[in-house]
């Protein structure tokens, strides 16, 4: 038999009025529920934006390969052509002779261009010639940094090895320290909810019994709870997701206004973008845990 | 019709010394009847009601209700089974933050009747147990025998073959308690069965209805128009 609208509605109701019923247990665990909602969108806010910031400073770092003393451009291209072709390159960049001179010039010439004018005919920088290469991902670094070693024609590889250790274990411990975080709070909050809802089986166990005595249905008795965890899920969640949107839209102003030194570096992303995942996510991840609690509660305290 | 054939309930809870609370009961109720069941505390009375409503499951034999297999049942069907039986106990149970008209309604709601339904159907039960003008009482408000008339319209209100009560004047001085009687009476000549567990013998000899013994887990008299006990 199929359920009646009445029905659906009868629990929804029953909800709402246990809710206001029970308007400090309710409280109590909106507000946990909040707290965790609310940490969980700090921890994602920051982890991307790290991830971000880390990406946009890989792009900066590359790798650069000079070659051996008198060998040819065409030469040069060649290797330019092997290297491009190799998985995991992004870009490759050729800088002449005559770039790099003109760059050292405009660097330490400026006062006195006039000095360099001297070095006109005989390029000091000769046999400067190089590839900048950026990688895909700053990780796969060293095993590129080998490969390029033992192809002939390159006498050096300039690369920092410190950056390519040091930014992807950063992301990688940001990842894995949020990860282990938003599980631990999770768990916490289901299990707060949970013993919200037995608190409130526990005051109702008389009406329960009585509803059962006259013929009340499992699903009529059990609904209702489900439906107070709903309610409490999306308060926890919507609550926190509204702060933390207007505190995000405020960071962001404050490192364009404020910070504009590191702004090269401290660029968060728009609000629009870390919203168009935290909403759902954070939204799903309140009701899932209104949920997951209160069927936890009802298989514990409402056996049939 | 209530059909018990061959019924035993044995309680084994985790003490080693189980409890025959039943033992071979048989017994055939009929629709529209008035039954009183007596005996000695213990004899077995209230596992008698409570197999009949599916709280507990019989060890062995056989319960019919209306032609419905209550022994063996699924138990997604009892809800709707329970619906054919009204009952009321000695404690009354009724919901004290809830008022006569809300506890009554209470059990209209929770089978999803309609509310045009319950705004009809409770002011007509509660005028049946004469409490109409006290339907804005909470139960705290009321006396036993009152508190026990708003028990009877809630356990009526969903219109039950069967109305089981057991001790429903346990807690009644005997005016009280003849007053409730009388009313299950007339209950039952609108055609209801009623099914009264009670220890009172002046309101078990006065009403001269089918009186059933029960000693030990056994039936030990059945007897149609008679009075409590009666060794004679
Ligand atoms: N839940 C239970 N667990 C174990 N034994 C029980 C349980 N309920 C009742 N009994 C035992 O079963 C026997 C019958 O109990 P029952 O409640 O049916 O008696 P009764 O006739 O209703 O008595 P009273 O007149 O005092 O209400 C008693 O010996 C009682 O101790
Ligand atoms: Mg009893």
């Amino acid at each position: 038999m199929g359920m009646r609208i009445s029905t659906l509605w009868y629990c929804i109701r029953q909800g709402f009025r246990s809710i206001r019923k029970h308007k400090l247990f309710t409280l109590a665990s909106v507000g946990t529920m909040a707290i965790c909602v609310f940490l969980f969108c700090i921890f994602y806010s920051i982890v991307t934006n790290v991830q971000y910031m880390v990406k946009n400073l890989e792009n900066t770092v590359g790798v650069t390969v000079f070659f051996d003393e008198g060998i040819s451009e065409e030469e040069i291209f060649a290797i330019g052509d092997v290297i491009e072709a190799r998985e995991g390159v992004a870009a490759i960049e050729y800088v002449s002779a005559e770039k790099a001179w003109e760059s050292y010039q405009k660097d330490y010439f400026a006062e006195a261009p006039e000095l360099a004018e001297g070095f006109a005919k005989d390029n000091p920088l000769a046999n400067s010639a190089s590839y900048e290469i950026y990688l895909d991902d700053i990780a796969g670094q060293q095993e590129f940094v080998d490969y390029l070693k033992t192809v002939p024609g390159i006498r050096r590889v300039n690369y920092s090895e410190m950056a390519a250790t040091g930014l992807s274990s950063v992301n990688n411990l940001v990842g894995y320290v949020s990860m282990g975080i938003i599980l631990i709070l999770l768990a916490v909050a289901v299990f707060l909810i949970s013993n919200t809802i037995a608190i409130t089986i526990s005051v109702r166990k008389e009406e329960i019994r009585i509803m059962r005595m006259i013929g009340a249905t499992n699903f009529l008795i059990r609904a209702p709870f489900v439906v107070e965890g709903l309610i409490i899920g999306a308060f926890g969640a919507g609550i926190p997701l509204v702060i933390v949107y207007y505190a995000y839209g405020y960071a962001v102003r404050f490192c364009i206004t404020r910070l504009s030194i590191l702004s090269r570096i401290l660029v968060l992303l728009p609000v629009g973008e870390v919203f168009r995942v935290l909403i759902p996510v954070a939204l799903g991840l309140g009701l899932g845990i209104g949920l997951f609690g209160s069927i936890f509660s009802i298989r514990k305290h409402l056996k049939a | 019709m209530i059909i018990f054939e061959h019924v035993s309930k044995t309680y084994d809870k985790a003490t080693d010394r189980e409890t025959k609370a039943v033992q071979d009961l048989n017994l055939k109720i009929e629709k529209g009847e008035f039954v009183f069941i007596v005996g000695n505390s213990g004899s077995g009375k209230t596992t008698l009601i409570r197999l009949l409503l599916k709280e507990i499951e019989a060890t062995s034999g056989k319960i019919r209700v209306d032609g419905i297999e209550v022994t063996g049942m699924k138990r997604k069907m009892i809800p709707r089974y329970r619906r054919h039986l009204g009952v009321v106990f000695q404690d009354f149970r009724l919901l004290k933050d809830k008022n006569v008209y809300e506890n009554v309604a209470f059990a209209q709601r929770v089978v999803v009747a309609p509310s045009r339904e319950i705004r009809k159907r409770v002011p007509e039960v509660l005028a049946m147990v004469g409490l109409s003008s006290k339907y804005k009482s909470l139960p705290s408000q009321l006396s036993g025998g009152e508190q026990q008339r708003v028990a009877i319209a809630r356990a009526l209100v969903n219109r039950p073959e069967i109305l089981l009560a057991d001790e429903p004047t346990g807690n009644m001085d005997p005016g009280n308690a003849w007053q409730i009687m009388k009313l299950l009476e007339e209950i039952n000549q609108m055609g209801t069965t009623v099914v009264v567990v009670t220890h009172s013998k002046e309101i078990v000899d006065k009403m001269k209805k089918r009186v059933i013994t029960m000693k030990h887990g056994v039936i030990v008299t059945d007897k149609k128009e008679s009075g409590y006990g009666n060794e004679n």
